[in-house]
């Protein structure tokens, strides 16, 4: 049901969701940025409506609503272990149409990648979706290329314009309390981004050969392995464990799963001391095939939402969306040697 | 030809080495100003000057190869560049230029309008500093830069003002990559250690440069809302006895800043050797007189300092002395060995 609400009515949903939820939405943090004067905008437990930031997209992703980047899974004693706590309260995250694609990416791995992962299944169930649409494309997405434009599994849309705010609500209960509140009905559509200035081509005939290409080498020098990309990225699952002892003598202590990054030193490394991917190059061909190749031919989809953070915050100006866009020149010189044998 | 060089100087022109012809010195503080003004610059050196400009040491102008007689047209097109520069003209009437040249051009480094290692806007606070010490003709340098990088050189300076964040770590989006400690231990002093994976800051080490901040991929470690400050005191160039400005407070706030130069302006007021040569006489030659304790005294008067701040003692200048003892100085030799022998009954 679609509705129109002014800042006071839909104020009322907002309390109404606080008694169930803890409300996630990207939020400006004043200065809160990497460098002096400059602002972060990430995701947070917001109290009120206005500290939503409608506006600018969040710099870091959905994903830490579900997989914070250091998460604690219990607690140990020498024999004795207790489980660390879920969530108390249900979550309910606000995001953008390409971030609510990423929810079926993430869940792809963690619910349906073998056995459900216990530990995000126990606050998956309990999450439930407000997309904010898009009235323009952001700068570096390329959502339309990847078809993820135009998400629709929400639980309610928003589009906050003029002060007002325009609702697309599945909820019954919701929708109660929203005409409760006096909000006029609607037709409701969510502002959806229908052409992006970035827009990518992932060739047909992409295969793993691709790899041999000389494409990747630039990267070698021009990447500095920080991973910002990774942390950022709405589909990125990977993590690590981390074993830390409160005690010399390794007794006592917690388990905590922290986010990794392909990216990073350390992510190849095997016992025995031996490193696979150790030039950044290596890494940057390993991180795009996944994200536009091995996903798909696994799971019939591609990985990559085109969201464009990666780009966002990449320091040396590497553009994912510019690689992308080389794979079939990648391609074409690959063939062109193997033929030319 | 009749003139009052005094009365030159103060209006910040030059005696030059040739006869009847000075310069004019444009005050740009904090080394920022509209482009347009260059146009300005432009026209009164092509009008009046030779057609050259150069740029000081201390990021102002000089407008070169101007005949004394110009002078007054020259301040009236000045005019609009000190209006758009924001100097206090107090003491002159609009048309007649600038009413000092005694206290330097405050200079600061790009700062953070630009630069991604500045901990605060460096423009800003000089404008802020200008407002506060000028016009005066006590011979002053006041030098800002946006990080401990110093750029902008603060320690040659009587006072230097360096930029410093304090870093904040939000453990938990702590991911472990290394990148802070790498940075802190290639590029700074290595205040950071692993402990349980995640980055431990010493705090005696640290030096605010904010290196940690810039390097986290993942916004863990941030930088404090509160600016902070190293204030470095008495460094200076010249003839007598050069020397770098030494530590004087870490993590001082903008207020303490500001009241420690005021401050500074009185002492120097109060102390100046009145038959100094121009009236000018460098702040560390003074407090070489009158002792630090006594500059320290004046210096932090009404000082309210944050908690957070660390102020050093003793303070110690070393330096070069051009014409040092002969007896507790070092050799030199001349170029086929020989010792260089002092025969001259004088030494200091």
């Amino acid at each position: 049901m679609g509705y129109v609400a002014s800042r006071e009515q839909f104020g009322k949903l907002f309390s109404y969701w606080k008694k169930e939820y803890d409300i996630w939405a990207p939020k400006r943090f004043p200065g809160g940025g990497r460098f002096s004067d400059t602002d972060a905008v990430r995701y947070a437990v917001v109290q009120e409506p206005d500290e939503i930031e409608f506006e600018v997209k969040s710099a870091y992703s959905w994903k830490e609503t579900v997989l914070p980047p250091s998460e604690t899974l219990f607690y140990f004693a020498q024999n004795h272990v207790e489980e660390a706590m879920p969530p108390l309260r249900k979550r309910l995250v606000f995001l953008r149409s390409c971030d609510l694609e990423a929810v079926r990416r993430m869940d792809q791995i963690y619910m349906k990648n073998g056995d459900p992962d216990y530990y995000y299944a126990r606050k998956r169930d309990n999450l439930a979706f407000v997309m904010i649409g898009c009235p323009a494309s952001c700068e570096n997405g390329f959502c339309v290329s990847m078809g993820t434009n135009a998400a629709d599994q929400y639980d309610m849309s928003i589009d906050a314009a003029d002060g007002e705010f325009r609702l697309d609500s599945r909820r019954d209960d919701w929708s109660a309390v929203l005409a409760a509140a006096g909000a006029a009905e609607l037709d409701v559509k969510p502002c959806r981004v229908s052409e992006n200035k970035v827009q990518v081509r992932v060739p047909e005939n992409l295969t793993f050969e691709v790899g041999k290409s000389s494409m990747w080498d630039q990267y070698d020098s021009r990447c500095i392995n920080c991973g910002r990309c990774n942390f950022v990225c709405p589909t990125c699952t990977c993590f690590s464990m981390q074993d830390m002892y409160y005690d010399a003598g390794g007794k006592v202590g917690e388990r905590r799963r922290v986010q990794a990054s392909c990216m990073v030193d350390g992510y190849t490394d095997v016992a025995g001391g031996a490193s696979y991917r150790k030039k950044n190059g290596e890494r940057m061909r390993f991180k795009t095939l996944h994200k536009v190749l091995d996903f798909k031919e696994r799971f019939g989809y591609q990985m990559c939402v085109g969201c464009g953070r990666c780009d966002d915050i990449c320091p040396e100006y590497i553009s994912f969306s510019n690689i992308i866009n080389h794979l079939e020149e990648g391609m074409k010189e690959v063939q062109d040697h193997d033929s030319s044998k | 030809m009749d003139i009052n060089t005094k009365e030159l100087k103060k209006n910040a022109f030059r005696v030059t080495k040739v006869r009847g012809v000075t310069s004019s010195r444009v005050r740009v503080p904090g080394g920022l100003l509209k482009a347009e003004y260059l146009g300005k610059i432009q026209k009164i050196a092509e009008r009046y000057g030779n057609g050259t400009v150069n740029l000081t040491s201390r990021q102002g102008f000089e407008i070169p190869g101007i005949p004394f007689e110009k002078m007054p047209e020259v301040n009236r097109e000045l005019q609009t560049i000190i209006d758009g520069t924001g100097i206090n003209q107090t003491g002159r009437a609009r048309g007649e230029g600038y009413p000092a040249a005694g206290t330097r051009n405050v200079s600061a480094c790009v700062g953070n309008r630009v630069c991604p290692y500045a901990c605060y806007d460096t423009t800003a606070l000089a404008q802020k500093i200008d407002k506060v010490i000028f016009p005066d003709d006590l011979h002053v340098k006041i030098v800002l830069t946006g990080c401990p990088n110093d750029c902008q050189k603060v320690r040659m300076g009587d006072i230097g003002i360096m930029g410093m964040t304090e870093p904040r770590l939000d453990p938990e989006r702590c991911v472990s990559c290394g990148a802070c400690i790498r940075a802190c231990r290639s590029k700074s002093v290595d205040a950071l250690e692993k402990v349980h994976f995640r980055p431990e800051r010493d705090s005696y080490k640290c030096i605010g440069c904010g290196e940690c901040v810039n390097a986290c991929p993942n916004l863990a470690w941030t930088r404090s809302p509160e600016k902070y400050f190293r204030i470095t005191l008495l460094g200076r160039t010249g003839k007598k006895n050069p020397r770098m400005g030494v530590d004087f407070i870490k993590w001082a706030d903008e207020d303490s800043v500001i009241r420690i130069i005021r401050n500074t302006y009185e002492y120097v007021r109060h102390y100046i050797n009145p038959d100094s040569p121009g009236g000018k006489e460098h702040i560390g030659y003074i407090v070489d007189r009158t002792g630090t304790e006594e500059y320290l005294r004046w210096a932090l008067k009404d000082v309210h300092l944050p908690d957070i701040a660390e102020v050093y003692t003793p303070l110690n200048w070393g330096g070069i002395e051009y014409a040092h003892n002969k007896y507790f100085g070092n050799q030199r030799y001349h170029a086929d060995g020989t010792i260089v022998t002092d025969f001259s009954e004088k030494t200091r």
